[in-house]
């Protein structure tokens, strides 16, 4: 047990989460004091004892999965149909299909696919988790294909096997089912609104259930430790904002909003505490009267710094797009920090968003109205740093004063126009700081169309931002 | 006054003795459990009324066991502090909280020399001294320049030295113990609650270390005051800043999410007095369906409830979209939230089906 916790410990820390080694010496102690058979409260001792931050527990999750999974439990299936229990693991694997088949259909021959899906829709529609659980395990049998060995990854069984099982279908079936039940035969769209909901939560019950499967019969084929870093992801505050997936961007767009709430408190704290203002007389006078009028306590007036002014110039241009709109969200959800904040987005051509940022709550709609109302594109929507400069020098610049910050975003890939660099000489002179924040790996820096030295030699500094914990990390220091 | 009787602490400091008190692999001795086990936390905590999940009752018995501090993470109104409260109730011990705030220091989280009335206390000295023969003043003045011990043999029958002054102004009974201290010292059964202590500065956290990984606090002019019987401790946080690794490291951590629909359901039937099934049901469904929109703040547990008493209150027995509308100010607390979610759950529709 010892040795399977070690090898737990190091493949958390692999994916990314800071195990130090009181840690694992507490969840070994953690281990004395639950029940070995039950599964779920050894999963809490670890999780209390290793994971400390919300964000990890998904990559926990998964880990923990594949580490603790029920081998034993099927392995008495095998040998209750008869398999020698001292098969190898691919073998395992095909006889399970059999035994979980025999155990949900309750006799020797599979159940026809039409009888599978009449059963999951009628488990699905009384919440039965327990079948459902079953009927997953079964039609990942049916319908997944798996083959020992095979290198393919989890997902595509988990795609092979929801394809068949229909989601939309079984989505739409239900949802007549629950019409049907109503008084009257139809629901109000509250009702219709909350059986939907309703209905979504108990399919995904029904896509994890499946997963869980997967992946089960994959460590069974390949291991716990090779399966657990096929399965690695990174850590939301690692993504890379060029190559996230869908599901990261989304696990992205929820961690931004916690993120800005911990950014403002830490900005407006250090702002209060930066320097201290002038000595309050009367106050130390008054505090002094407690200690015979030995002034021992000094007071000061709460400080007043000025607070910068922010301009925000981002490519919004395909490869970039989503770092730009991740730190446009974030700079615009500190606006309180700030004097001010305007934002100007372009490809080619340029146009300010400020409006747009300020008004809207919803990032999403945000982001969809700078996409099409925003006036950014002059020629042919291919990045042109050199005439956005320009443009907004001449339109916006004198906007710039001392008391101005600049942040431009963008990999200063500029398609080969010439870079103009002198406008940025101009706002570099002219603004109390210029920032250059750049989504790509420093050392692609320069290559190619890349242009960001050129540009770089006239900012304060020029960044890599490429991930959330860079980005937290810059604008902490933007103050 | 004596110097004596100040000294009901100084027993403490045989914790200076490293290793006395520890158990097996370095761990402080958590004495006699507190519960059974799992299902027993979770029983007890239910009888309080408070419904614990499998991850709370865990961790709850886990603290317990191991004797360390519990760190609950989450979303503001889930029942982080609730918590704490109801494990006080049910253990029968007696609830220390300190609550912490930005500025927190030492002397408001530990302890503090009462000053005020140490200067009393010397004032007062003179005056009595001043009484038979020569002046006090010139004593302790002269005492406090060379080393105490001569200060001793020179001064004559009857009269404090300025070592005596010392060990009398640094007793106990010039001690202002604060929170922290009176959970170490206290002789009862406590359970010591730290609020929100996101809210302190990244300095003022190391204050809570020695407290919360060995039990102890150190006052250079008492001794070493160790905890008679390990408290069991909460700390509780909104996540407004990252916590140090080392103060995540002493603790287990917990985080306390929404919970699921048949919890909250559950909670909901618990808590508010003469609400029917159906209409507790519908209350947690909605709920639920309202977290998944992208809200600036999404219901908590508390306002789940008070909403649920509001309804009971308006005598409504099922919501339907004209009376969610009226009431839902209760749930949502800005403006574009309210509009949101009407639109969103289609409330704005009041001619229904």
């Amino acid at each position: 047990m010892l040795e399977l916790l070690t090898g737990f410990v190091e493949e958390l820390r692999a994916a990314g989460l800071p195990v130090s080694l009181t840690e694992s010496i507490d969840a070994a102690a953690a281990m004395h004091h639950v029940p070995m058979e039950d599964r779920q409260a050894l999963k809490y001792a670890l999780a209390a004892t290793l994971v400390k931050s919300a964000d990890h527990w998904r990559a926990f999750d998964t880990a923990f999965e594949v580490f603790f999974s029920l081998r034993g439990e099927r392995y008495g299936i095998d040998a209750g149909s008869g398999n020698s229990s001292a098969e190898t693991a691919a073998a395992g694997s095909d006889g399970q299909e059999g035994a979980v088949g025999a155990a949900g259909a309750g006799g020797g021959s599979p159940v026809s696919a039409e009888d599978l899906a009449e059963q999951l829709y009628r488990a699905l529609l009384f919440g039965d988790d327990g079948r459902l659980v079953a009927l997953a395990r079964m039609a990942v049998g049916r319908f997944a294909g798996m083959e020992p060995g095979r290198p393919v990854g989890g997902t595509y069984y988990l795609y092979r096997t929801l394809r068949q099982l229909d989601m939309d279908g079984l989505r739409g079936r239900l949802l007549d089912a629950a019409r049907m039940q109503a008084p009257g035969g139809a629901l109000s769209p509250l009702e219709e609104r909350l059986m939907s909901d309703e209905m979504q939560q108990r399919l995904t019950r029904l896509r994890n259930a499946v997963e869980d499967e997967i992946r089960r019969r994959l460590v069974a084929d390949r291991g716990a430790q090779a399966l657990a870093r096929s399965l690695r992801s990174p850590l939301p505050e690692e993504i890379d904002f060029m190559h996230a997936t869908r599901d990261e961007l989304l696990a992205l767009q929820r961690a931004i909003r916690p993120l800005s709430r911990k950014l403002a408190v830490r900005l407006a704290r250090k702002r209060r505490r930066g320097r201290t203002g002038p000595l309050d007389f009367r106050s130390t006078v008054r505090h002094s009267l407690s200690t015979g009028g030995v002034p021992v306590d000094l007071r000061f007036r709460p400080p007043h710094p000025a607070k910068p002014e922010l301009v925000v110039i981002a490519d919004i241009s395909g490869s970039v797009a989503s770092f730009a709109r991740f730190t446009l969200h974030l700079v615009h959800a500190l606006s309180d920090q700030f004097s001010k904040v305007r934002s100007f987005v372009f490809i080619d051509g340029i146009d300010e968003v400020t409006e747009i940022f300020d008004r809207s709550d919803d990032v999403a709609e945000a982001v969809h109205r700078v996409n099409t109302e925003a006036d950014v594109v002059w020629v042919d929507g291919h990045s042109d740093y050199g005439h956005a400069l320009g443009v907004f020098w001449e339109r916006w610049g004198h906007g710039i004063t001392s008391r101005t910050s600049v942040l431009v975003l963008g990999d200063a890939r500029n398609n080969y126009h010439a870079p103009q660099a002198w406008v940025l000489q101009e706002v570099g002179l002219r603004a109390r700081h210029l920032y250059w924040l750049n989504p790509e790996p420093r050392s692609y820096w320069g290559s190619g169309d890349s242009v960001v030295d050129v540009y770089g030699a006239h900012c304060d500094e020029v960044v890599e931002v490429r991930n959330l914990r860079q980005l937290e990390h810059f604008v902490s220091q933007l103050t | 006054m004596t110097s004596e009787a100040s000294r009901p602490v100084a027993p403490a400091a045989r914790g200076s003795e490293l290793g006395e008190d520890l158990g097996p692999l370095g761990f402080p001795d958590p004495g006699p459990a507190r519960f059974a086990g799992v299902d027993d936390v979770r029983d007890q905590l239910a009888a309080a009324g408070y419904l614990a999940d499998d991850a709370i009752a865990g961790v709850v018995h886990l603290a317990d066991r191991l004797a360390k501090p519990v760190l609950i993470e989450g979303p503001a109104g889930t029942g982080k502090t609730e918590l704490a409260k109801s494990v006080a109730r049910v253990t029968g011990s007696r609830l220390v909280r300190l609550q912490c705030y930005e500025g927190l220091d030492e002397s408001k989280a530990l302890y503090e020399w009462n000053y005020r009335k140490q200067l009393l206390r010397i004032q007062a000295q003179q005056v009595l001294d001043a009484g038979p023969a020569s002046d006090a003043s010139s004593t302790v003045a002269s005492a406090s320049g060379g080393d105490s011990g001569s200060g001793r043999a020179s001064g004559g029958p009857g009269r404090l030295t300025w070592r005596d002054v010392e060990e009398d102004i640094f007793s106990e009974e010039f001690l202002l113990a604060r929170p922290l201290l009176q959970a170490i010292r206290s002789t009862e059964p406590v359970v010591l609650l730290v609020d929100e202590v996101d809210r302190v500065e990244l300095e003022t956290e190391a204050l809570l270390l020695e407290v919360l990984s060995e039990y102890q606090v150190s006052i250079p002019e008492l001794g070493t005051v160790r905890a008679q019987r390990i408290p069991l401790v909460f700390l509780t946080s909104n996540n407004t800043r990252e916590l140090s690794e080392a103060l995540k490291r002493r603790c287990l951590y917990l985080h306390l999410d929404y919970p699921t629909l048949e919890r909250e359901r559950a909670i909901v039937t618990s808590r508010v007095p003469g609400i029917g099934d159906e209409l507790a049901d519908q209350v947690a469904r909605i709920v639920r369906s309202l977290r998944t929109l992208e809200l600036k703040k999404p219901p908590s547990v508390s306002e789940t409830l008070d909403w649920a008493r509001t309804l009971v209150l308006l005598g409504i027995e099922q919501v339907d979209a004209e009376n969610a509308r009226a009431t839902l100010h209760v749930l949502l607390k800005y403006r574009s939230d309210l509009e949101r979610a009407a639109k969103e759950l289609e409330m704005t529709q009041t001619d229904g089906r």
